[in-house]
């Protein structure tokens, strides 16, 4: 009992590193701070002591000099902290292009994974290190958060949308994966194990023979079942936008806005269609709020995505003519 | 025979229940919020008792989840909000600034009312089986995914609010309108200028969180699509109208804190404040710049990264006034005359535990870190270092301060020294291990959680162990010195301000003659009228 107890968490994440210099050097200002107001009140305390029971303090009103100087100081400091703060921020942000994407949906209490290839896990999500990893995130009902501490990284999972959270695995083993937002009885049980790996082995567990259909085989799929094809196609009766190489490119609105066609934008146009409409289109397409679940919407996006980048449109899928 | 005095001028419930004696309504407070600061207190006793192991073997998660929700209602808005407002506040604004009463003695009444009505509803919501979704409410979980009692916990929270409003109100009015003459802004005491600012937020803030609340009944209940996706509405939306309030709520629990605390440490250094129009003007810029920096509890949520830069600023600088009251805390004491009485024990412990809170505030304000450790122990030691550490220490230390003017009696300065000792020790072992706990990575509203977090976890229930003996030892002297304590002198501390000048406890009226004031507070050692500096 309370053999294993450690006091600082490992540095598993290509980020771990970034974020531990912030935190040392903040501990380090801050501790010194702390002691310096601990040390001057105590020696005060206890030089200035009261020695008789008239004693007064001297009567010192005041110094716009040292006003200014701990007005300043603390400023200056704590620009170099947001700075710093912002930096770290913004490298976690950004995901560099060509990271491995994956599928994440959370729902109470379990964290469903999809792999691009196939593969799907819950409550684990096996990456390779070295690489970086990109995941996309939904939820299925209420806000989650996923969280694994020894790559020091975190993202909010709320319904309605889709967050993206990255990092580089850079030691194998097995780390904690939590849900860090409260979000109902078992919030502390929705956790799970995320598993670094070296490649090879990497692509050995990829093989190992829990994959399915492709989030875009099975996207496809969908596409035919639910209907989409009918409309969204060449030579369809009603007038529908084509997908082909629509993922990411800036699209005209019909109030003449211009924005890209994202993951969140394709997911908003599934669920509540006529809230973006593309110039030129009538507002006719039906609701599908309720007839597909997180993950077919997940697949469906997929889907949309492999139209616009060659090579990874499944079989079957119309050619980009 | 007795003197006549606020205490034993009309007996009987009507004549407390009925009063509209600022002094008076403040002891009702004073009972009120002991109730709650000891039910949330036995909240937080089951939520360290389960901590206790790793698995979750005391009581079911649902339990475990409506006991932190509980806690933080109960602790927050029937507590620590009104705390020292509601009480010191009360009992002192009107003695400070030479006036008989607040300008609105019937509204002030009534506010207790309020606050008793809300009350009410959070107890029919605590003992009709709880609510789980947090002190924070978040949608859509509270809205659509929450089987407890929500509709009534967030009533109670509505109602209450009007108490702090019509509080807020009348602390304005009376300021502005019934200051002694010769009592100019500048003579004020300190403790009057953080009332004065917290005031302005309670006023500004509060319509904010009823608001708030609303909505979420209206979806909950009418299903309107408001913070729901699935019925078009926005989660985030809630998280940035919940944080206006609940952010700048922080500073009405600190605030009067920082009011205390200023009046203490001139009281036993037996000089004046160091930089008073620093001291003051920075309760103003706290309250000012504390209504700005809510995004900075959304960087995780997919917040823009622009908006999120802007909120991390802001946090920054609102750190500022706050450092600059404790550099000029600790000039106040250079060249003081100290005496290490009671209250100057639990202004110490303010200092360091509150310097620890507003330090660690840095580092979650850095956008970077605060993704590690956001939703993590960390922010909870954090924000209780603050909450606990430093707005329960000022209120300690002000009733330590004020109680025998408040009381008439004095209580054992021996059996107070150790309590604040109890409660400093015991507050550390408490919550510096969560700092350690939450850097490791430990989500908070965990009710099972890995082993490897068991020693930490054990430390803290310890230290929460302590921290429960120093909070009940006050409670026990301070009874006993209603009965037993020796009377108190009208300045048994040789303090200065115009409450040290009338009896303790006094007179109904305060003043029989209406002061006319020549100089500001604590002016010990012959000078000069004070300068702006």
């Amino acid at each position: 009992m309370f053999t294993n107890f450690p006091l600082f968490p490992q540095q598993a994440s290509v980020q771990a590193s970034q974020v531990d210099g912030i935190y040392f050097f903040m501990l380090a200002v801050t501790a010194f701070f702390s002691l310096l107001i601990a040390g001057l009140v105590v020696l005060f305390a206890v030089k200035y002591r009261r020695r008789h029971e008239d004693e007064v303090g001297a009567a010192i009103h005041g110094s716009l000099a040292l006003e200014l100087l701990w007005t300043v100081i603390p400023f200056l400091i704590t620009m170099v902290m947001f700075a710093w703060g912002a930096k770290v921020f913004f490298d976690l942000y950004r995901a560099p292009a060509g990271a491995m994407e994956v599928y994440v949906v959370g729902k109470q209490w379990m964290w469903k994974v999809q792999h691009m290839g196939g593969a799907r896990e819950i409550n684990e999500l096996h990456v390779p290190v070295g690489r970086p990893v990109k995941l996309i995130m939904g939820s299925e009902d209420v806000i989650h958060s996923f969280f694994i501490p020894a790559f020091r990284v975190k993202a909010d999972v709320i319904p309605g949308r889709y967050n993206m959270l990255w990092f580089t695995a850079s030691k194998p083993g097995r780390y904690h994966l939590f849900c860090a937002e409260y979000c109902g009885t078992k919030h502390s049980g929705m956790i799970g194990s995320v598993i670094a790996m070296e490649p090879t082995e990497f692509q050995a567990w990829l093989g190992g023979g829990n994959a399915s259909d492709t989030p875009a085989a099975a996207g496809e799929k969908l596409f035919q079942s639910q209907g989409c094809i009918a409309c969204h196609r060449q030579g369809a009766a009603l007038q529908a936008p084509l997908l082909t190489n629509k993922f990411g490119s800036t699209v005209t609105l019909q109030s003449g806005a211009r924005i890209v066609a994202d993951e969140s934008y394709i997911r908003e146009s599934i669920l509540n269609p006529q809230a973006k409409i593309v110039a030129g289109f009538p507002p006719i397409m039906p609701t599908f709020q309720g007839l597909v679940s997180e993950e077919q919407l997940m697949q469906l996006v997929a889907y949309v995505k492999s139209l616009s980048t060659p090579g990874t449109a499944p079989a079957g899928a119309p050619a980009n003519r | 025979m007795e003197t006549l005095n606020y205490l034993n001028n009309g007996h009987g419930l009507a004549s407390w229940l009925l009063t509209r004696d600022h002094k008076r309504i403040a002891l009702l407070y004073l009972a009120s919020i002991t109730g709650f600061f000891f039910l949330g207190g036995l909240f937080a006793f089951m939520i360290r008792l389960e901590l206790l192991t790793p698995a979750g073997d005391v009581m079911s998660s649902d339990t475990y989840n409506k006991m932190f929700t509980m806690h933080g209602v109960v602790m927050v808005f029937f507590f620590l909000i009104p705390s020292i407002p509601a009480v010191l506040g009360n009992f002192l604004i009107p003695i400070m600034i030479g006036a008989k009463d607040l300008a609105f003695p019937r509204i002030n009444l009534l506010s207790w009312y309020i606050y008793v009505l809300g009350g009410i509803f959070t107890l029919v919501a605590a003992l009709s089986g709880g609510v789980d979704t947090g002190w924070t409410f978040y949608t859509p979980y509270s809205t659509a995914a929450a089987n407890s009692h929500v509709i009534t916990a967030a009533l109670g929270i509505f109602i209450t609010g009007f108490s702090s409003i019509l509080t807020g109100l009348n602390f304005i009015v009376t300021v502005h309108r019934m200051r002694a003459p010769g009592l100019t802004w500048f003579r004020l005491p300190l403790f009057v200028w953080s009332m004065y600012a917290t005031s302005l937020v309670m006023i500004l803030g509060t319509p904010v969180i009823a608001i708030t609340v609303l909505l979420v009944a209206a979806e909950r209940v009418l299903h309107m699509g408001i913070f729901d996706p699935a019925l078009g509405g926005d989660p985030i939306l809630f998280q940035h109208l919940f944080w206006f309030y609940s952010h700048p709520a922080v500073y009405i629990m600190i605030l009067p804190a920082m009011g205390v605390i200023s009046e203490i440490v001139q009281a036993f250094s037996r000089k004046n404040i160091f930089g008073y129009s620093f001291v003051a003007f920075s309760s103003l810029a706290i309250a000012i710049i504390g209504f700005l920096v809510w995004g900075h509890h959304l960087f995780v949520s997919g917040q823009s990264v622009y908006a999120g830069m802007i909120f991390s600023i802001l946090s920054y600088l609102v750190a500022i006034p706050s450092a600059i009251k404790v550099f000029n805390w600790t000039a106040t004491i250079y060249k003081g005359s100290v005496s290490l009485d009671s209250p100057m024990l639990y202004a110490f412990g303010f200092l360091g535990l509150f310097t620890i809170g507003g330090l660690t505030g840095l580092f979650l304000a850095a956008m970077g870190l605060d993704i590690h450790v956001h939703d993590t122990y960390f922010v909870v030691a954090h924000f209780h270092y603050i909450m606990v550490g430093g707005a329960i220490m000022g209120y300690l230390g002000g009733l330590h301060y004020w109680w025998p003017k408040i009381s008439g009696r004095l209580y054992s300065e021996p059996w107070a020294k150790f309590a604040a000792l109890m409660v400093f020790v015991g507050f550390n072992l408490t919550f510096f291990p969560q700092f350690v706990a939450g850097y490791l990575g430990m989500p908070r509203r965990y009710h099972a959680y890995p082993d490897e977090f068991q020693v930490l976890n054990v430390a803290s229930t310890l230290g929460a162990s302590i921290l429960s003996v120093g909070y009940v030892l006050p409670m026990v002297y301070f009874t006993w010195s209603l009965f037993k304590g020796a009377p108190s002198p009208s300045d048994p501390w040789g303090a200065q301000g115009l409450e040290w000048e009338i009896p303790s406890p006094p007179p109904t009226e305060n003043f029989h003659v209406t002061p006319i004031v020549t100089h500001g507070t604590h002016q010990y050692a012959p000078s000069k009228e004070v300068g702006i500096v």
